[in-house]
């Protein structure tokens, strides 16, 4: 099935987010008018990325990360040829240049980097190759997306999207029955933990954002990120009801007479 | 003569039309007028008040399918045509992942307008560029408790599964509300 489109339609923010919750193994491939990026996933964590415009190579990555100097980048690239990241990892641990930790630490911070630069992408297309295998000399990692969502969203400056994402105020917000994220794990601020601590059924949002003194677009933001993040989400609050209800089609029938009517229509449709 | 009604809304070009025209009895009465608006010609016309399908299901009986206008400047039919409906079907055209908030958005809408069932077809499911339905689910932030049913609107068996989802859900909500009752 094809997972296409354009980041004007569905942001990064919400294709990350689906990647997490369905636990997705493949490639996603961005592009704009400029630039073509890809973000390799295995089971909803990102494993790895790059763009066209800059070498992503183990050697580069550590060098950009300031972690050898223009010499040793010189030096490592002319000795290493045609050597692939994991070997030339290997070979820097053995020579005692290197732990693994520290290896695995700079690709991380190139791959975060590397997305918090793609959230800034308001166009451009994207298809998601399902199942499409990792490169096999790249040093693989496993970041959670949680956090990097989290990001995302705060990035997210228009208030008509969030206006479009919670419509109203007086929504309340739950914590997920199955939340895809620790609460522990994600690195909140000290307005997304007092918002986290308000968080009940019988708390609309605008009663939150009183009690915490945000604004309708600080208090919209941190609400859409904790969602996004699948740590919350949208319930109406206790005792609320919509403003205006109608009635419901079935007829004021007693109950036997209306499962009647619905099992004859039922039997109807089947015999179309 | 009793009469039921059920409706049939989601994004403009959707496939509600497509929908009501494969079971109606009827010629589907459908007030469709050509597009003005330029980034909506897609297609040559469009539902501006609503579409109307009837199936009899006996003597005594009879569904009306209403089809909501798609365009936004027509929501204030909405309203009106959710007004005593058995529940309701959301079409998402599974191709137009620029669509997916709008969709949302209507289903929040009918849900605030009347509390009756609803099941999500994902329409188009035969065409190449449709997102899959574990992916439409996530997109459309929708509970797994939501029924969302791949669906080609102009298949009638496909349309025939559909309503008989909506019909089993308000089958049983009204065993539930029984059971409450006793």
């Amino acid at each position: 099935m094809a997972l296409k489109g354009n980041l004007r339609d569905f942001s990064l923010t919400q294709l990350l987010n689906l990647i997490h919750l369905a636990r997705k193994n493949g490639i996603l491939h961005l592009e704009n008018a400029t630039t073509k990026a890809w973000l390799g996933f295995r089971e909803g964590k990102l494993a790895y990325g790059g763009l066209n415009l800059e070498e992503n190579s183990l050697v580069a990555i550590l060098y950009r990360g300031k972690r050898i100097n223009a010499a040793h980048y010189r030096t490592i690239k002319e000795k290493s040829g045609s050597m692939s990241d994991k070997e030339l990892g290997l070979l820097l641990v053995n020579a005692g240049y290197l732990n693994q930790q520290e290896i695995v630490q700079n690709i991380q911070v190139y791959l975060v980097r590397l997305v918090h630069r793609l959230f800034l992408w308001e166009d451009g297309n994207f298809h998601f190759e399902n199942d499409a295998p990792l490169p096999k000399g790249k040093i693989l990692v496993r970041i959670n997306l949680e956090n990097l969502i989290m990001d995302g969203t705060r990035q997210l400056r228009e208030l008509d999207q969030l206006k479009d994402e919670i419509p109203s105020l007086d929504i309340a917000l739950k914590f997920c029955d199955h939340p895809g994220a620790s609460v522990r794990n994600l690195r909140l601020n000290q307005e997304e933990w007092k918002v986290i601590s308000f968080i009940n059924p019988k708390n609309s949002m605008k009663k939150i954002a009183e009690a915490v003194k945000l604004n309708d677009i600080e208090m919209r933001k941190i609400a859409f990120g904790l969602i996004q993040a699948g740590v919350v989400e949208m319930v109406k609050p206790d005792g609320y009801s919509a403003k205006r209800t109608i009635n419901i089609g079935i007829p004021h029938t007693n109950p036997a007479e209306q499962t009647s009517l619905i099992k004859r229509i039922i039997q109807r449709i089947r015999s179309l | 003569m009793q009469t039921v009604k059920m409706v049939v809304t989601g994004p403009f070009n959707a496939g509600k039309t497509a929908f009501i025209r494969t079971v109606s009895e009827i010629n589907v009465v459908s007030t469709e007028r050509k597009i003005s608006q330029p980034a909506e010609q897609v297609k040559e016309t469009t539902t501006v008040a609503m579409d109307f399908g009837r199936i009899t299901i006996d003597q005594d009986l009879v569904l009306y399918l209403f089809g909501t206008p798609g365009q936004r400047r027509f929501d204030f039919m909405w309203e009106i045509l959710s007004e005593g409906m058995l529940g309701f079907v959301v079409m998402v055209d599974s191709c137009k992942p620029e669509t997916f908030r709008e969709a949302r958005m209507i289903l929040e809408t009918f849900r605030a307008y009347a509390p009756t069932p609803y099941v999500v077809a994902a329409n188009k499911q035969d065409l190449e560029d449709a997102w899959g339905i574990e992916d439409l689910r996530i997109a459309l932030r929708l509970d797994s408790q939501v029924k969302l049913i791949p669906c080609v609107a102009n298949d009638k068996e496909s349309v025939k599964i559909i309503l008989i989802e909506l019909l089993d859900q308000i089958l049983r909500e009204l065993e539930v509300n029984t059971e409450r009752a006793s």
